[in-house]
């Protein structure tokens, strides 16, 4: 396959970037995306030019590394993968793809196509987790919990905080995130003494990172390589008002 | 900041407000259009102009309708805070963007249509709610014969500044055997408004605004709440799209054709 990429490049977080043509050429289509750009990275490197800088570690959609937008979509075209499980059989021979970095105030370009997802990090130091040491492994069915909640926790679980929900959503926002990571504990029995102060906690270092506000329009689901759902949202705003309002807890 | 403080300015407390106001806004359109279907009856604007005086005169109603402007402006002004918000959250745009691969056109133009809407509000409400309040407005009576309800003279009393304005009365009076009512005539003012080509124009876009805005918003406000139980989904999007989106929608959209075409 020969290809047309118009690729992001920006030196670093100061300089203003551009999209700057290349040319993909002898492209296998069972390579994945990001061998696609291994391949125009060691023919840059060969012409002793700057490879294209891009995010990449587990490169099997388990790290949320790979942060790719790619013709317009976040991850590319495919439903429920990442970039490093999109194929180039996904691309007809010829095309152009346009590839950008993830768009937000709260993830700045680091380079190219890499950008500081840091605030995820700040977001879930914020109260992402449980205060107490887990001990020894207790007997199995110690703690009852119904398998529909088991599952519902591990579904929300699944999120790998790779930042395309916030790339997708119009308003930059990243309640998706968020609120998959407050459901996980708050479905939970080990997650309820910290459960009112771990939502308000965590939405208040949402605001402070300067993700924009959810309009329920649905498209961070639509694109989620996990397929994190919407109803997480809807327990997180339940449980953010419950404590702001109904409950005395402060942060 | 006190915490109360702090609901209202985070992301969520700030859209909490956003649905509670629509919320509200939207069980007064089912109010205002079940009222309005009076325009419908042909007697003349009697049911009309009656049900008028009703709605501006009856305390609990117009305390309602202070917290209805209120609203309008709060959802306003809330929805260019967090759309000013939002900009500021992706100050580079994208220089591709498939929104219509993820998410449907009317959760991604609720501010557009909302400004549509914002523009109708004013222009409807300058035309028909100042009008009644401050305006020059004629007034008609109505003679009603006890005995025979079919029967009823209608006598248009035409706007005259040199001459007090006639006061509003409601009574039966038994010895003539007639029910008499003299009040403002606000149905001629909306009948020769909708004479007018581009005056009905502006109101079928208007409702055709508000129907992609309420197909959104009405399940969206649930959302927002939380409520995203199971059981009630169904009927809040059913409840969204059919009633919010087309029965209203299209029930106000008749009243300016129907005088045009009368
Ligand atoms: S919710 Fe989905 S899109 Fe968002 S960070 Fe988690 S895995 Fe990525
Ligand atoms: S590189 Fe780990 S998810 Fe893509």
């Amino acid at each position: 396959m020969n290809l047309t990429l118009k690729v992001w490049r920006q030196k670093n977080a100061e300089a203003k970037g551009k999209l700057v043509t290349y040319k993909a050429q002898a492209i296998s289509p069972d390579m994945s995306f990001l061998e696609m750009l291994d391949v125009v990275n060691e023919d840059l490197i060969k012409k002793s030019e700057d490879p294209i800088h891009f995010d990449h570690d587990c490169r099997e959609g388990i790290c949320g590394s790979c942060s790719l937008h790619i013709n317009g979509q976040p991850h590319g075209p495919k439903h429920a993968i990442t970039t490093c499980q999109l194929h180039m059989r996904s691309f007809k021979d010829g095309e152009t793809i346009v590839i950008e970095p993830w768009r937000a105030s709260a993830f700045p370009v680091i380079k190219d196509l890499a950008t500081d997802r840091g605030a995820f990090e700040r977001i879930q130091q914020a109260g992402g987790f449980v205060s107490v040491n887990t001990g020894g492994v207790p007997d199995a069915n110690d703690i009852p919990i119904p398998k529909v909640i088991a599952d519902e926790a591990f579904n929300s679980a699944t999120c790998i905080g790779c930042g395309a929900c916030v790339a997708a959503c119009k308003n930059a926002s990243a309640m998706l995130f968020v609120s998959a990571k407050v459901s996980q504990l708050a479905l939970l029995p080990q997650g309820q003494p910290e459960r009112y102060r771990r939502v308000q906690a965590m939405v208040a270092q949402m605001d402070a990172e300067g993700f924009g506000n959810c309009t329920n329009t649905g498209a961070c689901e639509a694109e989620c390589p996990k397929e994190i759902s919407l109803t997480n949202i809807a327990r997180m705003n339940r449980d953010y008002l419950t404590a702001k309002i109904f409950k005395e807890e402060e942060v | 900041m006190s915490n109360f403080a702090q609901t209202f300015s985070s992301s969520l407390g700030k859209k909490l407000i956003m649905s509670l106001t629509g919320l509200f806004l939207c069980t007064f359109l089912v109010v205002h259009l079940i009222g309005n279907l009076q325009l419908f009856k042909d007697d003349g604007g009697q049911a009309f102009n009656a049900y008028s005086y009703f709605m501006t005169h009856f305390p609990p109603i117009k305390i309602i309708s202070y917290l209805l402007y209120a609203s309008i402006i709060i959802h306003a002004v809330y929805a260019l805070v967090l759309t000013i918000g939002n900009k500021k959250a992706r100050p580079v745009a994208y220089a591709s963007y498939k929104g219509e691969a993820n998410s449907p056109w009317t959760s991604r133009n609720m501010g557009i249509l909302g400004t549509i809407l914002l523009v109708f509000i004013v222009v409807h409400m300058s035309n028909f709610w100042a009008q009644y309040h401050w305006g020059e407005l004629p007034y008609a009576k109505y003679e009603v014969s006890l005995t025979d309800p079919q029967d009823v003279k209608v006598t248009p009393i035409p706007f005259n500044a040199s001459v007090a304005e006639p006061a509003h009365a409601d009574y039966v009076d038994s010895q003539a055997g007639k029910k008499v009512l003299i009040a403002k005539d606000l149905y001629k003012i909306v009948n020769e408004s909708f004479q007018q080509w581009w005056y009905v124009a502006l109101y079928v876009i208007a409702m055709a605004a508000m129907s992609f805005h309420l197909i959104h918003g009405f399940r969206s406000a649930f959302q927002t709440l939380g409520w995203d139980n199971n059981k009630f989904v169904p009927l809040i999007r059913f409840l969204g799209v059919w009633v919010f989106g087309v029965l209203i929608p299209l029930g106000f959209a008749a009243m300016p054709l129907y005088f045009f075409f009368k």
